[in-house]
C-alpha cells in the first residue's frame, strides 16, 4: 500500500515548488516511490527499464508540474504519468503481442477458479521467502496487460473503483469484471502453488 | 433461492469489496455456509490479496532512490517547473 501526504500538505508542497523552492520536490514524491517502480515493473518485466521508466516519469511529473491542477491526487497523477511512460515504451519495442482481452466479452463467469477443500492461512511472514515473493511477482506479471493494470491500481496501490476507471478511461462497471477475473486468475495460479509450499503441518513423520 | 457454486464464484469479488446486492449477499453468505469449496475458494482468494498488496512483494532495487534523487537534482538544477523553457 502506499504511503502518502496529506493531500493538503502535498497542495502545499506543490504551490511551494512552483514558487521557486524546487528542491521540495523530493520531498514531494518520496512517498511514492515505491509505487511508480511498482508500476512500471508490472509493465516493462525488467528491474533496470522500470528504474528508467521511474526515473523518466518522475522527470517529467516535476517539469509538468504547473498543470497538475490538483483534480486527482498527486499519486494518482503520477501512476497515469508512469502508465503512459511504461505504454510508450512496450510499444516501441514492440516485444509484446497486441492482446485481444478488448474484443472479449466482459462475462465475470468467464474465469474459474482453482478449486479446493480447504484453505490454511497463509501467513504474511511466507513473504521473508524470496521463492514466495517471486511467484507472487510471476503470477502478476503473467496477467493480461489490461486486467493487470486493474488489479495494480486497486489492490496495490489502493485507489479507489472510480478513481482506477478515471485513470484508465474504462466504466466502472468493466473495471469491476476485470478485477474480478484478474483476483480470479490470480487464486488459480497461485492457490494451488501456494498450498504446495505450506502444506497442512502433520502430526506424525513417518520417514 | 439456492444457488449454485458457479454462481457463487461470480460474486467473489463483489463479496470481498463489499458491494454486493444485500439480497444477493445473503444468498451468497447462506451458501458459503455449507459449502467447503466455496468457502475454501473465498479464503483463499482473500488471503492472496492480502499477501499480493504486501510492499515485500517487489522490493527497490538498491541505490534506487538515491539514483533517482540525484537525477532529480540535476533537473532540478537545469530547469523550473513554473518555466520549462529555461535551461
Amino acid at each position: 500500500m502506499t504511503a502518502s501526504a496529506e493531500p493538503r500538505d502535498e497542495q502545499r508542497l506543490i504551490a511551494s515548488i512552483l514558487a521557486g523552492e524546487t528542491h521540495l520536490f523530493h520531498e514531494l514524491i518520496r512517498p511514492h516511490e515505491h509505487s511508480v517502480f511498482v508500476m512500471a515493473l508490472s509493465f516493462l518485466h525488467n528491474e533496470a527499464d522500470a528504474e528508467d521508466a521511474a526515473q523518466e516519469a518522475f522527470l517529467k511529473a516535476y517539469r509538468n508540474l504547473a498543470s497538475f491542477r490538483g483534480e486527482a491526487k498527486f499519486g494518482t497523477w503520477l501512476i497515469s504519468i508512469t502508465l503512459n511512460e511504461a505504454r510508450t515504451r512496450i510499444r516501441r519495442k514492440k516485444f509484446l503481442p497486441t492482446d485481444s482481452i478488448d474484443a472479449e466479452s466482459e462475462d465475470p463467469g468467464h474465469v474459474s477458479p482453482a478449486l479446493l477443500r480447504d484453505w490454511r492461512e497463509i501467513p504474511s511472514q511466507a513473504l521473508e521467502r524470496q521463492e514466495v515473493r517471486l511467484m507472487l511477482q510471476e503470477a502478476i506479471a503473467a496477467l493480461p496487460d489490461n486486467y493487470r493494470e486493474v488489479f495494480l491500481l486497486r489492490d496495490v496501490e489502493d485507489l479507489s473503483t472510480s478513481e482506477a476507471a478515471d485513470l484508465l478511461q474504462i466504466s466502472v462497471a468493466a473495471l469491476k469484471v476485470r478485477l474480478h477475473r484478474a483476483r480470479i486468475m490470480l487464486q488459480k495460479n497461485l492457490a494451488p502453488k501456494l498450498k504446495q509450499i505450506y502444506p497442512k503441518r502433520r502430526w506424525f513423520q513417518w520417514s | 433461492m439456492v444457488i449454485e457454486c458457479k454462481h457463487v464464484w461470480t460474486h467473489i469479488s463483489g463479496y470481498l469489496d463489499g458491494t454486493l446486492d444485500p439480497d444477493v449477499l445473503a444468498q451468497v453468505q447462506k451458501h458459503l455456509d455449507h459449502c467447503e469449496l466455496c468457502s475454501a475458494i473465498l479464503d483463499s482468494t482473500r488471503n492472496i490479496l492480502i499477501l499480493t498488496a504486501d510492499d515485500r512483494v517487489f522490493e527497490l532495487p538498491l541505490g534506487f532512490s538515491q539514483r533517482l534523487h540525484a537525477r532529480l537534482d540535476e533537473e532540478i538544477r537545469s530547469i523550473s517547473p513554473n518555466n520549462p523553457t529555461s535551461s
